[in-house]
Parts: C-alpha cells; structure tokens; sequence
C-alpha cells in the first residue's frame, strides 16, 4: 500500500451532503470500467452535463483544483454500498487525502486499504475550509500531516486530527492487513481448534 | 467481583476476538464469507496474486447475483458473464468454494440466500463484499458489509481487522397499524433520524414490534441499517428465530442443534446493559411511508406533501433538498399520493422474500396493473421463486399484469443492464433512491411492496390502504 506521511496541496470543495458511491462511481461504470479507467468517470453525474461536457460548475473541472490532492467534502460523503471502486475511482484523480465531518462507515473503511487518508473534522471546520479553498484558490495551499495528525490551512492556525493509531501506523508505514494479519497465523489456528469445541455446528467440514 | 452486563452485540463481539491490536482494534474470526459476482472473482484473483490461497473454502459460499439476467429464459451471454460470473465459477471451482449457480437449488441474492440455507445463524460473523450485508442481523448474527480488498483479507486469513462498534438501541413500542409494513417503520426512523444517524454505532432492534415480527420482517429492518449509516442492524435471536433455523439446509441438526440453541439462548443482552445511544419509537401511528428525493432520508407519510426547502431553516439541507426535488422532478406542496409513475419494482435483498411476494400477491389478487405501468416481480432466490410458484403467485401476479421474473438483483442496482429508462418514475420495494441508482437519470420512490402494489394497480404513487377495505 501507498505510504502517507504528509501532503500539501489546493483542495477541492464539494460540500454537499450525502454524496454517495453511486455518485461517486455509477454501477454501470463498475461493472464495464478497468480499474485503472475508473477515475475518468467518477462523480460522473455531478462532474459532467448530459451531452458529456464537463459541468463547469463542479469544482474539480475548475483550473485551480485540477491537479488537487486534497478533497473538501460535506456530511456522510460516501454513504451508500461497499464498492471499493468509489475509493479507486477518487484515487485515480490523485486525490490522497478527504476531508470531511463524517463518513459512510464502509468507505471509511475502505480508503485505509488504498493509502487514502479521510480525517473527520467538526462541520464548522470543514465549511472554514471550504471558504479558504475557494478564496484565491490557486494560491490556497492546504497541509495535512499524518505524523502531526494535523490540517495546516493557508490561513489561520492549524487544526488537529484524530485516526485511529492502528490506521495511522499502517498508512505511515505502508503496511497491508493481510500481512500484519498472517502474523497471527498460529493464533487462528488455535482459535479456530478451541472454536471448533464450543460452537462445532460452525465449522461445516 | 461481577463482570459488567454486555450487550449482544458485546457477547458476539468477545466471542470472535482472535487477537487484540490494540486502541479497540481486534483481529476477529469470520464464521461465514459469502461471495458473488461483483466483487468475489476480483478478490480471488488477487488472492493467488498475493500467494495466499483460500483459509477456509468450507466456510466460503459463492453465488451470482448482481449481473445476472432476470429475463426469463436469459441465455445468460454477454460482457458481464465473461467478467463476473464466470471468473466467480472458475475460481470459486479451482478453491473448492460451493457455489449455488443459476437456475439452481440455493441460487439468488446473496442476502436472501445466506439465511435461507441456514448458513446465517444466531452469534455468527457474516462478512460479504456487499453493504446490505447487515441484513442477516435479522437472525441475530453479526453481519457488516466490506470492501474487496476486506474481501480478499477474509479470504486469506478467515479473519477481519475491525474497530469495535459503538452500540445504538433502537426500541420500538406497540404494533404496527394495518396496512402498514416494517419496511415503512425503518424508513419512518431513517426519516426522523437521517441517513448519518448510525454512523459509528452497530443498531440493535428491540421491543414489541421487533418481538411480534417474522424472520423476514427483522430482516427487512435490518437490511435498512446501512441506509442510516449503521454497517451493523440486528436483532437478538429468540424462539422464532429458532423456529425459522431448525430444518435448513446447513443448519445444526440432532446433538449439534441442542448445544447451538443452548448457545444461542446466551445471546441476548443483559438486562442492565448500557448502549451508547438510545431511542425509543412509538410504532402506533406509523403511516405507510414513500421517499420524494435522492436519499432514504427524504421520506415522508403517504397523506405527505412534497416537502419546501423553503421551509428549511438549514442552509446545507435546504440546498440538498432543492437539487433533490429538481432531480426527482417534484414541486413542493404536491400531494405524495396521486403522483403518476411509469415503473413498478418488486424486489431485492430488502423486500424479494416469500412473505413479500405473498403479501403483494394477496393485493393483487383479481386486479390489474395500469395500462400505463411496466410492473416487475424478481423473487430473491431460485427457492423464493419455486415456493411462490408451488402457491401459484406467479400466476396471481401474470394474471394482474405483472411480468414474473427470474431471481437476482436486477432493478436494485442494475448492474445486470437492468434499468429504468432515463426520466422514468420507478416506485421500487429497493433500498435505495440515489440519483441514477436505478439507471440515469431515473427517479425511485422506495416504498414497502404493499404500497408497490398499490401503485402498479392505480398508475400512481398511492395509499395502500385504500386496497384493503
């Protein structure tokens, strides 16, 4: 997994609320898109007009946060099912780190397997953000600081983040779950040996 | 000294820890991975990829769901069988995964099936790539759904790294009225919790309502969790629970059903156990509910009107609901009831299951669908579908004009190419009313199959209650 220690980047706003991974990432371009085709169609409703021209209303098909790595983005932003292609698509854009006040809970969780780093931040925080994003955008360079676990914004004072230590490790470093997990080899095994006592209606063979 | 009262959701949780990670991560056991189309051969693909080979095949189930045709008589070609299903069956076949295929005996939506066979039990870990996993929580199993790369660690280590949950109870006081479906009272709460209401939490459901329910039913509850931001629903498992189990296909059978039960019966919570959060729900009351927006929270009563953003005092939620109604096509102040539609959509893991299409049928029954309405019934499994046929409510609904179809996903998602046509009302039994969920530029009303009924019959988003005098 990609390593995530600091970024400093313009970042791009959406801050409307509930933007989901249908929004994200539309079913019909999961199923036919290459992974590595994904970005080119996410947010697609909200990024593109229906004759396929770009929305110019949308902010990251403004100059400014064309090459932004940082998201600014609104409440439960990325609610809705388990698709890790949401992730995919957002961090084929280049996008590494999402900033938000809360989160859909699988997507969540799905950005820490990708080196994609959300930190969750209090609304009135966020919308500050946001308001320094747009303001003399190209100029306002944002910070984030996965060692510090701080957001440094072109202006004002730095604001801490909290992840959960075990997340902050694994993206510092680099790590990926299935080889922190077969650390534990001989613990499922003696799990699933004692397990197999108590409940052996589980084990079907 | 006493250990402290735990929760259901605790008892489940201690039992499955393999290894504490530390700040209130656990490495915990999965008991059952199920896989399918969408995601499944992608993470056994990167499985071998990585080196790694299948831990636990024999606790592994595989079935195709999201791409298949529901077309009856399908031949079941195309780019998607060559890029789902069919990498499903190869690698499911060379890692010794069963797979209840097309057509046959166990075959249908992954959560519809899981229960049914008896794979889903009471204090079990269901993991699947998939977030209306949460619907096996109706049975009283810990059941979240994951990512492909969480799908991929299940696969290698039969094992999941997971935060603890934090616990919300949900009770709900008194019964339901008449004509009205669980599946009204969990968009009712969605409605008046909003759809981030249960980020963090696993939700328990409790009280009389919850008591008085099916199987089924608990499980359409549960299905909704996610909707509210909860990966985890559940209820504690009691004797209909019990009942629904005994007999299923991989149930515990003789001795092994005795000491399961008797486990099983350890699994509700203790009675002074403290959640996190708490809510009570008056049941009586509870209209027969239909979403007007592009999410499960923009929901309201039947006798509802199409809500003002206007009226919103917040500015966030006031644009929400303008973009909302713009793209639902709406005007504020229209009466709910009478809004004319072009779809009707009886299905998935929410709302496909025996007792629904009962219910719907028995609706029905000697009545016709609007001649302007494309009316469709999707049962949720192969068994599902040969159960209501033997009852004959596939012919109920042909002779009422419905088009009775093969099982899968279909019009949920429509990742099968099944999709309402762009600018097309769709009043949908579904989970979910995202924009473009069921096809661009489509608008979904989510509604109980009853109140589906209803709207198939008159052509418009309607009461059902007006069916059942």
């Amino acid at each position: 997994m990609q390593k995530f220690t600091r970024i400093t980047s313009v970042a791009a706003p959406l801050m409307q609320a509930n933007i989901d991974t249908d929004t994200i990432i539309p079913m019909s371009r999961y199923v036919t898109a290459e992974i590595d085709t994904l970005h080119q169609f996410a947010f697609e409703p909200l990024r593109f007009n229906a004759d396929g021209s770009e929305n110019p209303n949308f902010a990251l098909n403004q100059r400014a946060f064309r090459g932004a790595h940082i998201l600014i983005v609104g409440p439960n932003f990325g609610c809705g099912s388990s698709r890790e292609t949401a992730v995919w698509a957002i961090a084929g854009l280049g996008i590494r780190c999402i900033i938000a006040p809360s989160f859909g809970s699988i997507f969540y969780a799905n950005c820490f397997q990708s080196g994609l780093l959300p930190v969750v931040l209090p609304l009135v925080t966020v919308e500050a953000f946001a308001v320094l994003a747009e303001t003399e955008p190209e100029r306002a360079e944002f910070t984030v600081n996965l060692e510090t676990c701080q957001v440094v914004p072109p202006k004002g004072a730095s604001v801490s983040f909290q992840v959960e230590p075990f997340r902050r490790v694994a993206l510092l470093e680099g790590l990926d779950d299935i080889g922190l997990t077969m650390k534990h080899d001989e613990e499922i095994a003696d799990f699933q040996r004692q397990d197999r006592q108590q409940r052996p209606w589980i084990y079907l063979r | 000294m006493l250990s402290d009262p735990l929760t259901l959701i605790d008892k489940i949780w201690d039992q499955h820890v393999v290894a504490d990670l530390g700040s209130e991560f656990a490495l915990l056991h999965v008991d059952r991975s199920l896989i399918h189309d969408l995601s499944g051969a992608r993470a056994l693909k990167t499985v071998a990829e990585i080196g790694h080979s299948v831990r636990n095949p024999e606790l592994t189930f595989a079935t195709p769901d999201h791409t298949v045709s529901t077309e009856p008589g399908a031949d079941h070609v195309g780019p998607q069988y060559e890029r789902c299903v069919k990498p499903l069956r190869r690698y499911s076949q060379e890692n010794g995964i069963q797979m209840f295929d097309i057509g046959e005996p166990g075959h249908g939506i992954v959560h519809v099936i899981g229960p049914e066979l008896g794979l889903t039990l009471p204090g079990t870990t269901v993991l699947c790539g998939d977030s209306h996993t949460c619907t096996h929580g109706g049975l009283g199993a810990l059941a979240w759904g994951i990512g492909t790369s969480e799908v991929t660690h299940v696969l290698a280590t039969q094992t999941i790294i997971q935060r603890k949950p934090k616990c919300m109870r949900i009770n709900f006081d008194g019964i339901l009225d008449c004509g009205v479906e669980p599946k009204d009272l969990i968009l009712s709460v969605i409605g008046r919790l909003g759809a981030a209401a249960g980020d963090g939490y696993a939700i328990e459901y409790a009280g009389q309502a919850i008591q008085g329910m099916s199987i089924d039913e608990r499980m359409t509850i549960c299905n909704l969790s996610i909707e509210m931001g909860a990966k985890i629903g559940m209820v504690a498992p009691d004797n209909t629970t019990f009942e629904y189990i005994a007999g299923r296909q991989f149930a515990p059978r003789d001795e092994e059903w005795e000491l399961a039960v008797e486990h099983w019966q350890t699994l509700p919570g203790d009675e002074d156990a403290q959640f996190d959060a708490e809510v009570m729900i008056a049941v009586a009351g509870v209209a027969p509910q239909v979403t007007w927006g592009t999410s499960p929270e923009h929901v309201t009563a039947i006798d509802g009107l199409v809500p003002d953003p206007a009226a919103e005092a917040d500015s966030d939620k006031r644009r929400a609901m303008a973009a909302a109604l713009e793209y639902t096509d709406l005007v504020p102040g229209t009466p709910l009831d009478g809004i004319p539609i072009d779809r009707v959509f009886i299905g998935s893991c929410t709302n496909s299951r025996l007792s629904d299409l009962r219910r719907a049928a028995n609706l029905a029954r000697g009545r016709r669908v609007a001649d302007n309405v494309r009316a469709w019934v999707v049962p949720g499994s192969e068994d599902v579908k040969r159960a209501a046929v033997a009852e004959g409510l596939d012919t109920i609904f042909r002779d009422a004009g419905f088009d009775w179809r093969e099982p899968g996903c279909s019009l949920c998602v429509g990742s099968n190419g099944e999709t309402v046509a762009a600018g097309q009302r769709c009043v949908s039994t579904t989970n979910r009313n995202f924009v473009g969920r069921q096809g661009k530029d489509s608008k979904t009303h989510l509604v109980s199959p009853g109140m589906a009924v209803a709207a198939a019959i008159s052509g418009r988003i309607s009461d059902v209650r007006k069916l059942l005098n």
